[in-house]
């Protein structure tokens, strides 16, 4: 039997015997940052489209946590990085080619924008409070005032956002699993199924929750779509791409990708949420739980078998 | 000006030696290496071929290292030397992730490493510390623009690869065979 055996002098740590540089604190970011994206995304999208009182959840309730989201995924980035006193050098320069830089910028924009935004609906949570300075109460005013405008730049900078999440892996050829043009979408379309979840959650109103369980069972349909497309399009490619799927067919990473992220966080929510629908009583918690967890570990899973995969020579 | 190596596989025994002089040239950090032996065993036996490569980073034209960086640390200097600036390196690993040669690795000091093509000795006419003490004489450098030089020649001469010219770098170590 033809065999080829292939000895590396070479063991750097994190580098050998396979890859291992990112560890929890990309996947969680992506997360977090996919799921702020998603909620700011359908914030802005009822404030556009003028269903504020509406969609209150999705407008003004959920978007709460976003600013929390966002700092808690930066801490985790900023933990990630290896020479952290330089950090800095990511905003003295924007490097169109580099998906990092565009994201590290996008954050920089999306974070204060979120904050003027639970700021503006702070009345939703507290009904009394009071911004006691007058410059705070005229950019309250202002802000108020101009909010469909902001609600434009927040839509645009949600959906770059959303979809940087998965650009970050697919710009490394480098790594045939990430390799995809598909994991910009599927992770977009996972920060919004997420979002829809915990919009569920936030709102008050029986029919907004209608509402969002139909966009998310919508959602779940697409990124089950995406994932089989990935797959095609990697058993339809070159070795080193087929070698990456056989990672999720059969390789370690099958179980799981398809009983964690595929079942348990797609077909099961969307299967109680059907059901909610047909008026069974089923607890709101348990689907959004499910959603949350599954795009979780699907960042996780993508995460670290990227990093196994790799060209072989 | 463009800078290239070319690495005589039938020549190479394998010793090692290039690696201890750059971990020595550069102070490569105990356990880390900027360059490494490779050892090939292929076919049926008892025909069976075996190859020896001193690998390093190639210092591709197209350098997906280069374009990842989200700061502008990792960039190409004259000749085309693809190089980390440590004050610029915030240490994220994209560029690390983005080699489909893993030829960089995560310096103990927080930036990223990898092989410069021992800049500092070129800029001075000096060949890389590997090429200088290969006992076999099997590493060729120079520029590949002057076709006079030692690694246009050989390379005119002899046949050659690439490693993974698939993935689109356009590498700049070539390898005899």
């Amino acid at each position: 039997m033809r065999e080829e055996i292939i000895t590396s002098g070479r063991m750097n740590p994190h580098i050998d015997p396979h890859l291992a540089i990112w560890h929890w604190h990309i996947p969680l970011y992506l997360f977090l940052g996919g799921l702020a994206a998603g909620i700011m995304f359908f914030a802005s999208l009822y404030t556009i489209l003028g269903k504020e009182n509406k969609f209150r959840g999705a407008v003004k309730r959920a978007p709460i946590i976003v600013p929390f989201l966002l700092i808690i995924g930066l801490t985790a980035l900023f933990f990630d990085l290896k020479h952290k006193l330089y950090f800095w050098q990511l905003y003295t320069i924007i490097r169109i080619q580099s998906p990092m830089s565009w994201g590290a910028w996008t954050l920089m924009a999306i974070t204060p924008l979120s904050m003027v935004w639970v700021a503006i609906n702070i009345k939703e949570f507290f009904p009394k409070w009071d911004w006691k300075f007058f410059i705070l109460k005229e950019l309250d005013k202002f802000f108020t005032k101009y909010r469909v405008y902001l609600a434009w730049v927040i839509l645009y900078f949600s959906v770059i956002l959303g979809i940087y999440t998965g650009i970050l892996f697919s710009a490394f050829n480098a790594r045939p699993l990430w390799n995809t043009s598909i994991l910009g979408p599927l992770f977009l379309t996972s920060g919004l199924s997420a979002a829809a979840a915990v919009i569920i959650l936030f709102s008050k109103r029986q029919k907004e929750r209608i509402n969002f369980a139909k966009i998310d069972i919508m959602l779940i349909g697409i990124e089950l779509f995406l994932i089989i497309h990935m797959f095609m399009g990697f058993l339809a490619s070159t070795q080193v791409q087929i070698e990456a799927a056989q990672l999720f067919l059969g390789g370690p990473y099958t179980a799981p990708f398809w009983i964690f992220v595929v079942i348990i966080g797609m077909i099961l929510p969307a299967i109680l949420e059907f059901l909610e629908l047909r008026k069974f009583h089923i607890p709101a918690i348990i689907p959004v739980i499910l959603v949350l967890f599954g795009s979780l570990m699907l960042r996780f899973i993508i995460s670290y078998a990227g990093q196994l995969s790799r060209w072989l020579y | 000006m463009r800078y290239a190596m070319a690495i005589d596989t039938k020549k190479c025994v394998g010793c090692s030696d290039c690696v201890v002089a750059c971990q020595t040239e550069n102070n490569v950090p105990i356990g880390h290496c900027r360059d490494w032996i490779v050892e090939i065993t292929d076919g049926t036996y008892p025909e069976l071929e075996i190859e020896i490569r001193s690998e390093r980073c190639n210092h591709c034209e197209n350098s997906p290292c280069v374009r990842c960086c989200p700061t502008g640390a990792s960039h190409y200097e004259d000749g085309g030397i693809v190089v980390v600036t440590p004050n610029k390196c915030i240490g994220c690993g994209a560029c690390i992730t983005s080699c489909p040669y893993d030829a960089r690795y995560p310096h103990p000091d927080g930036y990223v490493d990898k092989c410069t093509f021992c800049m500092h000795r070129v800029k001075k006419g000096q060949q890389p510390a590997c090429v200088s003490v290969c006992p076999t004489k099997c590493m060729y450098f120079g520029d590949l623009d002057d076709a006079n030089s030692e690694v246009s020649q050989i390379l005119k001469k002899r046949k050659y690869k690439t490693l993974i010219p698939e993935a689109g770098t356009k590498p700049h170590v070539f390898y005899l065979i």
